[in-house]
């Protein structure tokens, strides 16, 4: 349930961000997860129910998933990250610490380690609404 | 977009006693065995003590320690494993025995993702073994851990201290509070490090000699507590100088 410390830093982050906009109800909550971390979705959403203070009692959470493009800064190569092809220890190292990434994963194009996490690495909140 | 999991980092941390970053603006001067020796001697005094190895791509703590089969569990975060009394963090759970060539983007990333998942629960001290200079890591701490506090190791040569003439003086700016200064692997009588210390209105906490079966006494706890660092380090606490 490494998910679990997620979601109370979801929580945590959307109830300062209301506090900040004088939302006395939050109703929506908008969070991307990107792949390179496999975020299992439905315990996040397990989680992020279970967690929840009285006003979000009403709130929906969406989560939405993004790709994650790995960019090679030795030849500029772009590639779309796969789980599929790992080993389950090292997809697991990844799901906790997305940066070890860099440990296992290589370029397809010229072998480097040295690549940027263009795009979906972990998790982001996107979005409140709420009501003042 | 924001990252929400900076907000949860001082929550994390709310249960320790206190957050002793051992720093240097150079390597290879002795901070993870300050670290190390640090940490398991709080640990002998009955203090419930966590270590964080903290220097990514280099990490050396865990060698120090004789870690073998440790891993964290996985429990509303990651609990870390006791590894000779000490709750024990470090990437290598992860990185294994294999490189982790990160960037400075990488490892800040990495560091916030440790701070915010790990549980470490009540403990009345992190100890943190630093990477060194005063880049990514040390600008995290300072900016995430409202508590934070350096422990500074410096070896005799004036190539080491003047790198630690300009982190005291960038932890100074930023009104940083540092514990002192630890002078190892002296092997001489000169006092350069300890007059240039003061000058900078710091606490020359201690110098300790040169030994040399440090290297023997890697990964074996017991010969570890016996080298002279660790003398030195069980002087420091016994006398609460830290």
């Amino acid at each position: 349930m490494h998910e679990w410390a997620l979601a109370e830093a979801v929580i945590a982050t959307a109830q300062q961000i209301a506090k900040k906009e004088n939302l006395t109800e939050v109703r929506e909550v908008s969070i991307k997860i990107g792949e390179l971390q496999q975020v299992e979705k439905d315990i996040l959403r397990f989680a992020l129910s279970q967690l929840k203070p009285a006003n979000f009692k009403n709130a929906k959470f969406h989560i939405t998933r993004a790709k994650t493009t790995l960019k090679c800064r030795a030849c500029g190569n772009t590639w779309l990250f796969r789980e599929q092809g790992l080993d389950k220890e090292t997809a697991e190292a990844i799901h906790f610490v997305p940066e070890v990434a860099h440990t296992y994963i290589k370029c397809p194009k010229c072998g480097s380690p040295d690549f940027e996490i263009a795009e979906g690495r972990g998790i982001w909140l996107e979005n409140i609404k709420g009501v003042r | 977009m924001v990252d929400p999991r900076t907000t949860i980092i001082n929550t994390r941390l709310k249960q320790i006693g206190r957050i002793i970053a051992v720093s240097s603006g150079k390597g290879g001067v002795g901070k993870s065995l300050v670290a190390t020796t640090l940490a398991l001697t709080l640990s002998r005094t009955g203090c419930k003590v966590g270590l964080f190895d903290l220097d990514f791509t280099s990490p050396s703590t865990h060698l120090l320690l004789g870690v073998k089969d440790a891993q964290p569990k996985e429990d509303k975060g990651i609990v870390p494993p006791q590894v000779n009394g000490l709750e024990y963090m470090s990437l290598i759970y992860y990185s294994h025995d294999h490189a982790a060539p990160l960037r400075g983007v990488d490892t800040s990333n990495a560091l916030i993702e440790l701070l915010a998942v790990t549980q470490w629960g009540k403990l009345d001290f992190l100890v943190i073994d630093m990477p060194p200079g005063i880049g990514d890591a040390v600008l995290d701490l300072v900016r995430l851990v409202k508590r934070i506090e350096f422990l500074i190791v410096s070896t005799p040569s004036q190539l080491a201290f003047e790198t630690v003439r300009k982190q005291v003086s960038l932890l100074q700016s930023l009104k940083v509070p540092i514990i002192g200064v630890v002078e190892n692997m002296k092997m001489t009588q000169a006092s350069t490090v300890k007059r240039e210390t003061e000058k900078l209105g710091l606490k020359f906490l201690t110098e300790i000699p040169y030994d040399p079966k440090v290297e023997e006494s890697i990964g074996d706890e017991k010969k570890l507590l016996e080298t002279a660092p660790a003398q030195k380090i069980r002087q420091l606490v016994a006398a609460k100088a830290l």
